[in-house]
């Protein structure tokens, strides 16, 4: 990795997605943003690295942790936050909050918070696309836990057996809730859970924002000349908590601190200066612009209205009975 | 035009994919087999595989993949071949098709369709037999129907398909071989019920397979001097109400007919509404025909028992009138 504007600009997205996420603990614990609350923290440099090799006409399809691949899709922090705080500003009008963000216009699916459902949503895009001969991608990310429901299954065959053009970006953090993958799955090579159904797959350090990068660039790559779906698994780790109900029995404090020293915003800080890519200013620069833009986020959210409860019944149907 | 509802059905589908390229149909053994119930017999070779689509035994997955494409600008028409199955597709109905539109705050709408046979009566016992059009009629943000005519098998379809939201479409098993002569098939109304009889002595309610039966019980009724309104509620969801307390403040007596069991049903909603809406215009306690609360079972004489038919409606609406039955 040699170019400095790929540098700074991956370095900044992951620090955006840290310090916004920061902001939401805070802001829950101030009882700003309610109901589950789930946080990318740790898992920066997979969405880091992989959304910015997509183009605009691509889709996104997201878990109930999105809140950094709606970010990185393009919606303002600002819409973000007042989604989480119930304001009728935000990017799903406050009537998904923090597992339902949406953007239609960036081509952003949710927000989705059955697990591994967003993969036949994804499958059923990628399928219209073919149908309709237009060359776009859907991308689909989920967890590793996604990959013992049906729909994971059902997902993969179908999308190999009619060769759509689906992105299957499996965020493994080890842990499905507070269940780790050895507990949750018979096989734990999902690379091989992926070539049983044909799909072609590849895994990439997803601690490290340079090999998330690459390895969807390759995917990427793969599905415009071959078409067909592509399965990438990116191996990273959750810092925080599952969500802010979760008391974190289930696993040791000592394994989540040997995994915080592979910090990936750290990591890559550090790399980036050794490379002389960055300087200590630089980063600095960032982290201030970050703040700024995470403020900015907040007083919008606090300056957000309520809607009237008169309009509680609308966007049911598309024309109300 | 000599037709029946399974012709209806396949017309309805073939003149909406000759008229517009977006409509697909997606389904297990809708291609090569036919369709199940062979409604899309002879599709593939018309439309190629393409747009009539195989599917694996996957109905959660296909189910989820027609929602999505929907949302990605098709028009698929998915067929589940029996309502029992459909549940396992349910997550992807209620929790995607239907919560989308409003989680999204009106940004995404799922012009989906989704067929499914429903229904006893063929001795397919407890796995292929039920009536569950409650379950998503339960649910906001889809529109549920029950075409019980030929007219209607092509004509709600057909509307249906213009719908910008998700449509959950039953059809009775035992509809499938009803005969017609309509002039031409169009399209029809998917808001309203309709009186397929009218009488002022009683409204009989039903939908779906048990249209039929009731006409068949008016039929009766009215040989010993009891006229009935017969209303073929024909949409699930969102009710007609105003067809129904119309019918009710005429005739001052009601049956409601409905496959499903009793506990929670339809039937259950339709005359909470009833009492709702016209309370001081009842002349006798509503009474309900619906399905013995017990899974369907095999044996012909214990399925029929177990069902509403035809002498069991004619001894609701005679005991309305404090007949002895």
């Amino acid at each position: 990795m040699t170019d400095e504007t790929l540098a700074r600009a991956l370095l900044t997205d992951m620090i955006r997605i840290r310090r916004m996420e920061e902001k939401c603990a805070e802001m829950y614990s101030a009882g700003k943003i309610r109901g589950f609350l789930h946080l990318y923290v740790g898992e920066e440099a997979v969405a880091a690295g992989s959304l910015r090799v997509l183009g605009s006409e691509d889709a996104v399809i997201a878990t109930y942790r999105e809140h950094a691949h709606a970010l990185l899709r393009g919606i303002p922090m600002t819409k973000i936050m007042a989604e989480m705080f119930g304001k009728q500003e935000g990017c799903s009008g406050g009537r998904g909050g923090s597992m339902h963000l949406f953007d239609a216009d960036r081509r952003f699916y949710g927000g989705n918070a059955i697990v591994a459902a967003g993969m036949p949503l994804a499958a059923g895009l990628a399928f219209a696309d073919k149908q309709l001969k237009r060359d776009r991608i859907s991308a689909c990310y989920f967890g590793e836990g996604a990959t013992a429901e049906g729909a994971f299954h059902e997902s993969m065959n179908m999308a190999e057996l009619w060769q759509l053009p689906v992105l299957f970006c499996c965020e493994n953090n080890r842990y499905a809730m507070g269940t780790s993958i050895d507990r949750e799955l018979s096989q734990v090579d999902l690379i091989a859970k992926a070539e049983s159904y044909r799909v072609p797959a590849a895994s990439a350090d997803g601690m490290d924002v340079i090999a998330c990068h690459d390895v969807m660039a390759q995917a990427v790559d793969h599905i415009r000349t071959q078409g067909g779906p592509f399965f990438v698994e990116f191996r990273t780790y959750r810092f925080r908590p599952h969500s802010m109900f979760d008391p974190e029995l289930y696993r040791d404090k000592a394994e989540v601190a040997q995994w915080r020293e592979h910090d990936p915003i750290q990591a890559f800080t550090d790399r980036c200066l050794a490379d002389a890519l960055l300087t200590e200013a630089d980063v600095a620069t960032i982290e201030q612009a970050v703040a700024a833009e995470v403020a900015e986020a907040v007083d919008y959210a606090e300056a957000g209205t309520l809607e009237s409860v008169d309009t509680l019944t609308r966007n049911v149907m598309t024309v109300s009975s | 035009m000599k037709t029946t509802y399974r012709g209806a059905v396949h017309d309805a589908i073939a003149d909406a994919m000759r008229a517009d390229a977006r409509v697909v149909l997606l389904g297990e053994d809708v291609g090569r087999y036919g369709g199940t119930y062979a409604v899309s017999k002879g599709m593939l070779e018309e439309f190629g595989s393409e747009r009539i689509r195989d599917t694996p035994i996957s109905e959660l997955g296909f189910v989820g993949i027609g929602i999505g494409a929907a949302l990605g600008g098709l028009r698929p028409i998915v067929e589940v071949m029996t309502v029992n199955f459909s549940l396992l597709a349910l997550d992807q109905i209620v929790n995607t098709a239907a919560a989308l539109r409003h989680m999204s705050n009106g940004q995404f709408s799922v012009p989906v369709v989704i067929r499914m046979a429903t229904g006893a009566g063929r001795q397919l016992a407890a796995q292929h037999s039920h009536s569950l059009e409650n379950w998503y009629a339960h649910v906001p943000g889809i529109t549920v129907l029950a075409p019980a005519t030929v007219a209607d098998a092509y004509g709600m379809l057909r509307t249906a398909l213009t719908n910008p939201d998700p449509v959950v479409i039953f059809e009775h098993v035992g509809l499938y071989n009803l005969s017609a002569d309509p002039d031409e098939l169009v399209a029809t109304d998917i808001s309203r019920a309709v009186l397929r009889r009218n009488g002022n002595d009683a409204t009989v309610i039903a939908y779906g397979g048990c249209v039929p039966k009731a006409l068949d019980a008016a039929e009766e009724l009215a040989a010993g001097g009891i006229e009935c309104d017969v209303i073929d509620l024909r949409v699930l969801r969102p009710l007609d109400d105003t067809t129904i307390l119309e019918s009710v403040r005429r005739t001052h007596r009601v049956v409601v007919v409905d496959e499903a069991w009793r506990t929670g049903s339809l039937a259950a909603e339709i005359s909470s509404r009833i009492v709702e809406g016209a309370f001081y215009e009842l002349d006798a306690p509503i009474a309900r025909v619906c399905t013995m609360e017990v899974p369907i079972p095999y044996a012909k004489h214990l399925e029929d028992a177990a069902l509403p038919q035809s002498d069991k409606i004619v001894a609701a609406v005679r005991g309305l009138f404090g007949d002895a039955q």
